[in-house]
């Protein structure tokens, strides 16, 4: 094989068994002792035996269609096929003997007359297994001829824009067919007729773009030819080296391979050895990719003195420069307090930890905050009291060992798909399901998954629905008494479980307030409870409420309650929604916490940061980012650094927060594009994609993976360079060589990342779940296994109080919003890829009694308006929400979804309740008065840009058929 | 007094007009004034005589046949009623020699009672089985089936008693029973004509097996173009329920089965029991690879007792007569008797069942009567479309499991097709092979694409396309399908092909001393 290919990972052909039991045998000779129900081929491999195969891979269960891999065995009939057969006690197998290359040789054959010869041009040269096959078997003719029958015109299904299903190189090994099953669990694929006509098919003999196919990509991962093919690889051919990386996208953290050919990607592929993912991936990280090389990117720094004037390229030391003098006149002119930053969830530990060291260090307060604020602050806060710790308890794989799962307001299908397919797999083999959710989600019912409660929750209401299962747990007697008393303080326990006994709060009292039938209550309460293993998964759907720490408190109760912590397969586990938003956190981002999260005000951790930075910190927290726009409207708040993320559109009542920018003096904004916040900004710093950078990023399962450059900077400096060069600007000096060198300070500095590094990582296998120290020097998959990391777990009293947002005869419907699965956050990188295909806008979802009450129907479009603002958006009548509700998403600008959401927000940690807004929905023509001003600013901002102005001076039209473009953003790659 | 009359209601006699008989039948009586009952019984099982009816005489039943509706009337007239004399009368059927010479202990009551009438079935023996199995432990009921001999009925003679034993011995909350019953060999309706002419044999059967391994469910997978058994099952399922025989609590034994009758998918391949337990489960009839065995994990993945219908129906008269009286029966490791299937070019077509040991020649021509064409009979394919075709050197070999491997054949379900000597074996042989790619399930790629190439290279050598090339290709060929398939289907349409060109080299042009090789591998 040419050294320029790449090397296939090494397939063990069925996976892993975990008996105890073992059983011995002989292959060719070899003794081999292998846990009881290893498959013959899985030994003979372990033991360095290659036996042929083409049907069986590792990923999925053995399957013995190809005949390949058939063995002899002493005193056994026949030649059994060695995937299916396992090991048993004192046999005696044989895998290369002349009558078995002769079989193998002869299927082959077969095989190879339904097959194009045309391997010098296909895809899949050089990374084809039934190339390689052939190969090994010796093929050297094909007796039959080829004017026989066969599928060698068969057409190319190339619907997908990512890969292509060519049938004439389908070998109809069914491995696509499994792996949508068992790995993905979508069940899309199947193969459509019998004997010799049998093909693949999508859905009802669809298309791919038209049938259930989720685009994750399983299939063509699984394809052992090049029947399934990336278009990538099509166009690009093979890979020429390779790059394990870590995922951008949510907050599963996907291992992934990058496939290069020099500086260009070739192709993302799941790892295999990811711990996160399995070797399993989604159609985002999977596939869209392709906004890092997008032409919307900005590569050059840029200035501006106001931000309607037209930006100016310049190098990168007139910005810093420029930057830095920028800050020290508005700190002498408004005070230190004046000027803060945000940190990015998007961004690498590293890069986290330096902005809020430089804010901490350079600017000299404490005005550091982070997009966490807005998704999972109350997660932090609320486990945090409860347990002791800031973090989800589990790992991804412990799902596995679950015999009860809740899930509440989250969508895993949509948002963590990659996790959804375990959970998926897990409930398949006979897991319960509790989904507490306003919305019909995919998990309620899908193909082989049924929830035996849907809990319909009226948004708004999550403390009262939990406060009401924790009742019936209470007065059921279903109590875990021997852990509470073991494990929680009893004064605290025992004044709860007197709260939750109270009858106002049981099942029957709240059913008018959360909207769901007491009897389902009930029955979900009694299920969870009674279950070996119960584990609970939330999301935003929890946090993103005026009550969100009470919930997620609601939710820890009801963990320790039940004695579902400290364990495999139980646990409370926040699902994140951005790759580094647990991280982000861990780093100190939060204007009140230096990074392992303890408290600013802290004088002993306080001391030892002033003494590792060299200077004085404040012992104050700073402000939060709401705090920081009501200072920038009252005068007091006046620059800000913000590092790859999208406040103007991620965060609510957008107009209050474009007024707050439009009222700074310097706003300097880093990202990889020209993004919402950054027309409101005067420096802009070119950011660097997660492909151009090295780094780590923290997911869910607090596993720190690494993140590894595979290019260049484009722009010239990566996100942390450039940070480090605004701090020497600054005058406080940040020099490290390597991102390594920012993780040992952070490791020096955390003790519960004391034994994290670079090189550990590596020797870990390329990630590690904190704490990782002394204690702990592998890492921490399961946390609180002994006692709590507060000591004895803390009930907490969980009162629900009514969000100030309700519906009244004005607003009489309640908006909540989510995620859809090809679309990601507020789409900066996800609108530029070819996934506009499956959403290209957001739409309103509303119950068919409310859009009939207002004469809507699908296609419609309505002005949606609240008492921050209205937008207009396409509706869709159906049943996914319940009447009352309505549902949309905001991944695309113009939708203007946070135009209508308001202030409220948790009250402990100002987490914005993104999920109920009291709003109307009415028919409508035409966009929205703030949509037509967002179009106007927006396609003044882009002619502002200098590759306009530089088309504008050419002659080019551009500029003003670009005003005429309603949303130059919303254009696809 | 009213006679008793029995027209069958069985799809082979209903095929030649049954139904049209008892209409005439009871119109003509009408007419005349006579009190006839009529009894829509199963078949005799002496298809060449359908439709038979029988007269209820004081001095036995009196067969008469093939009686068509046109007949009727000439047979009052004759006083058939009185057993009289007619060109169509038989005598006494239990005096017919095709009948009185066969050893009907699976088919004791087939065409004699009324298949749906419970206190019929009892008179005759029926639940008596079942009584004494209620009385003893699952360990014993599984003895007895192990002693008994009796062998997979379906095929593959796999020992009934020990595959109870593995589900019996394999813990789990739920086991199944599943009756095979999508018989679609050709040739083949041993299955059809109990279920439709005894089917509590069969649901007794079903019974036994659940309290013998703990399962308390069965389903009886029926092929879909049996209506007729599909709706007598369900009746006299329904009536079992009803009369305490199925339930929570049998006969107030404490003891729980009930079952269901499932109409197949309409594919060959769902006879393969591994294809019909997928295809139960609501799947595509894909072949599981083994193991796990069935009785291991098998409907819905818990322990499952999946067996022909004759293999089931067997047993009632096992646990009725003892495992000794049934071993009693046979020879070698080929016990119990076999209802052995007559068809194609045969005077006398239908079911014949005997104990093992007889020959193929007794069958053809002591019951077969030779040649329905009159010319000398040729080939005869045994054991159905997988099974070899069998040349006249072969027929005295006797009837059984571990003789017929012998000579590369083998038994199956005992059904026989016989061809006189215009048979085109090369023809034959191509047709297996195009058997075998239409109802191929894919899976497996010596099936899947072996099939296809085998029919394709039969067609070059039966228009000598490189004769000799071809030919060696096709031993090879064999040899894969036979050495590499996932199930039977692959893995024995070898033996239909080898034995034509074994036995009938010319057809396929070739000299007519091809080496002769009796093994489907070489």
């Amino acid at each position: 094989m040419l050294e320029t290919i790449l090397k296939r990972e090494r397939d063990l052909g069925t996976p892993a068994k975990t008996s105890a039991n073992t059983v011995r045998a002989t292959i060719d000779g070899t003794p081999i002792e292998v846990p009881e129900g290893t498959s013959v081929m899985r030994a003979a491999a372990e033991a360095g035996i290659n036996i042929p195969k083409l049907c069986a891979t590792d990923s999925l269960e053995a399957f013995g269609s190809c005949r390949l891999c058939l063995v002899q065995i002493e005193n056994r009939r026949g030649y059994p096929a060695s995937c299916t057969t396992p090991v048993e006690e004192g046999m005696v197998i044989w895998t290369e003997t002349p009558k078995l290359h002769e079989l193998r040789r002869n299927v082959m054959e077969l095989y190879i007359s339904d097959h194009p010869l045309d391997c010098l041009t296909c895809p899949a040269n050089g990374d084809c297994e039934l190339q390689d096959m052939a190969g090994v078997v010796g093929l050297r003719s094909v007796r039959y001829g080829f004017d026989g029958a066969n599928h060698l015109s068969d057409a190319t299904d190339a619907s997908n824009p990512y890969f292509a299903y060519d049938s004439s190189k389908c070998i109809v090994c069914s491995r696509c067919v499994r792996a949508c099953e068992e790995v993905q669990g979508t069940f899309a694929l199947t193969i459509d007729g019998r004997g010799f006509e049998s093909r693949i098919a999508a859905g009802q003999k669809q298309d791919f773009m038209d049938s259930e196919c989720v685009s994750c990509g399983a299939c063509v991962q699984a394809c052992p030819t090049s029947s399934l093919m990336e278009k990538s690889v099509i166009m690009m051919g093979q890979a020429e080296h390779a790059v394990i990386t870590t995922c951008a996208y949510c907050g599963v953290g996907c291992g992934f391979k990058a496939e290069m050919k020099g500086q260009e990607v070739v192709r993302m592929t799941p790892w295999k050895d990811g711990k996160a993912n399995r070797g399993h991936a989604c159609v985002k990280g999977r596939f869209a990719w392709g906004y890092a090389t997008h032409r919307d990117r900005v590569l050059k720094p840029m200035i501006r003195k106001s931000i309607a004037d037209p930006w100016r390229e310049v190098s990168w030391d007139e910005a810093l420069n420029h930057a830095a003098s920028e800050i020290k006149r508005i700190q002498a002119k408004y005070g230190t307090g004046s000027v803060g930053g945000i940190t990015s969830s998007r961004c690498t530990n590293e890069e986290t930890y330096l902005v809020q060291k430089l804010v901490r260090a350079a600017f000299g307060n404490n005005n550091v905050d982070t997009c966490a604020r807005v998704c999972h602050s109350p997660t932090g806060y609320g486990l945090k009291t409860t347990l002791g710790e800031s973090a989800g308890t589990q790992t991804f794989d412990s799902v596995m060992h679950a015999d009860v799962v809740i899930v509440m307001g989250a969508n895993p299908s949509a948002a963590h798909p990659v996790f959804a397919s375990r959970l998926k797999r897990r409930l398949r083999q006979g897991a319960k399901l509790i989904v507490i959710d306003p919305r019909v989600t995919e998990l309620v019912s899908s193909p082989h998954i049924k929830a035996d409660f849907h809990l319909p929750v009226r948004p708004g209401t999550n403390t009262a629905i939990l406060t009401a299962m924790a009742h019936v747990i209470a007065t059921e007697r279903l109590i875990d008494e021997a852990f509470v008393a073991e494990r929680c303080e009893t004064k605290a326990f025992e004044q709860w479980r007197e709260f939750v006994s109270q009858e106002q709060h049981s099942p029957e009292a709240t059913e008018s307030i959360t909207g769901c039938r007491a009897a389902d209550v009930r029955g979900a309460a009694r299920l969870f409870a009674r279950q070996p293993n119960g584990a609970i998964y939330y999301g935003l759907g929890v946090t993103e409420h005026s009550q969100g720490s009470t919930t997620v408190m609601a939710i820890a109760n009801l963990a320790m309650a039940t004695g579902n912590l400290g364990r495999e397969g139980v646990g409370v586990n926040p699902l994140r929604g951005q790759n580094n938003v647990q991280g982000s956190c861990d780093m100190g981002s939060f204007p009140h916490e230096l990074p392992g999260y303890r408290h600013i005000s802290d004088d002993l951790v306080r001391g030892r940061f002033e003494r590792a930075w060299g200077v004085t910190l404040q012992p104050e927290p700073g402000l939060r980012i709401p705090n920081m726009f009501d200072a920038a409207l009252g005068g007091t708040f006046m620059g800000l650094y913000c590092q790859g993320e999208d406040i103007v559109q991620s965060d609510p009542d957008t107009q209050h927060v474009a007024a707050a920018l439009a009222a700074m003096e310097c706003v300097i904004v880093q990202d990889i594009f020209l993004n919402e916040t950054a027309k409101y900004a005067h420096v802009f710093l070119p950011g660097s994609s997660f492909l151009e950078k090295d780094g780590t990023f923290t997911n869910a399962e607090r596993r720190i993976s690494r993140v590894r450059q595979v290019m260049r900077p484009k722009a010239g400096k990566a996100d942390w360079e450039a940070t480090c060069a605004l701090s020497n600007a600054l005058g406080y000096p940040m020099n490290y060589a390597h991102p390594r060198d920012v993780m040992d300070e952070i490791a020096s500095l955390t003790p519960t990342f004391a034994g994290v590094s670079f090189k550990r990582i590596d020797e870990l296998g390329g990630s590690v779940q904190w704490p990782c120290n002394d204690d702990a020097p592998e890492g921490t998959p399961i946390m609180h296994m002994d006692q709590f990391v507060r000591g004895k777990g803390k009930f907490m009293i969980t009162k629900y109080v009514p969000t100030s947002e309700r519906s009244t005869r004005r607003f009489p419907l309640l908006l909540t919003t989510g995620r859809i699965l090809s679309q990601y956050n507020v789409g900066a990188q996800t609108r530029r890829t070819a996934n506009v295909a499956w959403h290209s806008e957001d739409v309103l979802e509303i119950h068919p009694s409310d859009a009939e009450e207002r004469g809507i129907k699908t296609g419609d479009k309505v002005a949606i308006q609240s008492r921050a603002g209205e937008t207009a958006l396409t509706a869709e009548v159906t049943e996914r929400v319940q009447p009352g509700v309505v549902y949309t998403t905001f991944h695309f600008p113009e939708s203007g979804a946070n135009v209508v959401t308001t202030d409220s927000s948790d009250w402990a940690t100002n987490c914005p309740e993104y999920k109920v807004t009291a709003v109307q929905v009415r028919l409508v023509t035409e966009p929205s008065r703030w949509q037509e001003k967002w179009t106007r600013f927006s396609t003044l901002q882009e002619q502002l840009l200098p590759r306009a102005q530089a088309r504008a001076q050419a002659g080019d039209q551009a500029p003003s058929k670009a005003a005429a473009t309603p949303s130059p953003v919303n254009e696809p790659a | 007094m009213n006679t008793r009359i029995f027209v069958p209601r069985d799809t082979a006699a209903i095929a030649v007009g049954a139904d049209d008989v008892a209409s005439a039948i009871t119109a003509q009586a009408q007419a005349l004034g006579l009190d006839v009952q009529i009894v829509r019984n199963g078949s005799r099982g002496l298809l060449w005589l359908e439709t038979l009816v029988e007269i209820d005489t004081p001095a036995g039943r009196i067969a008469y046949g093939p009686v068509q509706a046109d007949d009727v009337p000439g047979l009052f007239e004759a006083g058939w009623l009185d057993g009289s004399p007619h060109p169509l009368r038989h005598g006494p059927t239990d005096e017919i020699p095709y009948l009185k010479n066969q050893e009907r202990l699976t088919f004791a009551r087939v065409g004699i009672i009324d298949p749906l009438s419970l206190a019929d079935y009892q008179a005759h023996g029926g639940y008596a089985g079942l009584r004494n199995a209620l009385a003893m432990a699952p360990e014993a009921i599984v003895g007895e089936v192990v002693d008994s001999g009796l062998r997979g009925r379906g095929g593959a003679a796999f020992p009934t008693g020990i595959k109870w034993k593995t589900v019996l011995a394999t813990p789990a909350l739920q086991k199944y029973v599943v009756c095979n019953a999508d018989e679609g060999d050709s040739g083949t309706f041993s299955d059809r004509l109990l279920m439709e002419g005894d089917p509590y044999t069969l649901i007794e059967g079903m019974t036994i097996a659940g309290i013998a391994v703990g399962a308390n469910y069965g389903y009886v997978y029926v092929r879909s173009e049996y209506p007729y058994a599909v709706d007598v099952l369900a009746r006299a399922i329904e009536q079992a329920r009803r009369t305490g025989w199925l339930g929570s609590d049998i006969q107030g034994s404490g003891r729980a089965f009930d079952m269901e009758v499932r109409t197949a998918a309409g594919a060959y391949i769902c006879g393969e029991e591994t294809s019909l337990l997928e295809s139960l489960e609501g799947k595509r009839g894909l072949v599981r690879a083994k193991p796990p065995l069935p009785a291991i994990q098998g409907l819905f993945g818990q322990p499952t007792v999946i067996n022909n219908v004759i293999s089931l129906a067997s047993v009632p008269i096992i646990l009725d007569k003892g495992a000794a009286y049934y071993r009693d029966y046979g020879m070698g490791r080929s016990r119990g008797t076999l209802p052995f299937q007559l068809a194609g070019n045969l005077k006398r077509g239908g079911l014949v069942e005997k104990a093992f040991g007889l020959t193929l020649r007794q069958l053809l021509f002591d019951f077969g009567g030779g040649s329905a064409s009159g010319r000398p009979l040729r080939a005869v394919q045994v054991g159905g479309p997988l099974g070899a075709y069998l040349p006249e050197s072969q027929w005295d070999v006797p009837l059984d499991y571990e003789a017929y491997m012998g000579i590369s054949a083998m038994l199956g379900h005992g059904g026989l097709v016989a061809f006189d000597d215009t048979v085109d074996m090369a023809g034959m042989a191509q047709y297996a092979m195009e058997f075998c790619a239409v109802e191929s399930c894919g899976k497996c790629t010596p099936c899947r694409v072996g099939a296809v190439r085998g029919v394709e290279v039969i067609q070059k050598i039966r228009r000598d396309d490189q004769r000799e090339h071809q030919v060696h290709l096709l031993r090879d060929l064999c040899d894969t399908m036979f050495s590499g398939s996932l199930c039977a289907l692959g893995g024995m349409t070898p033996y239909p092909v080898l034995s034509a060109l074994n036995h009938f080299p010319q057809d396929f042009g070739l000299p007519a001393t091809q080496p002769a090789s009796d093994e489907a591998t070489a």
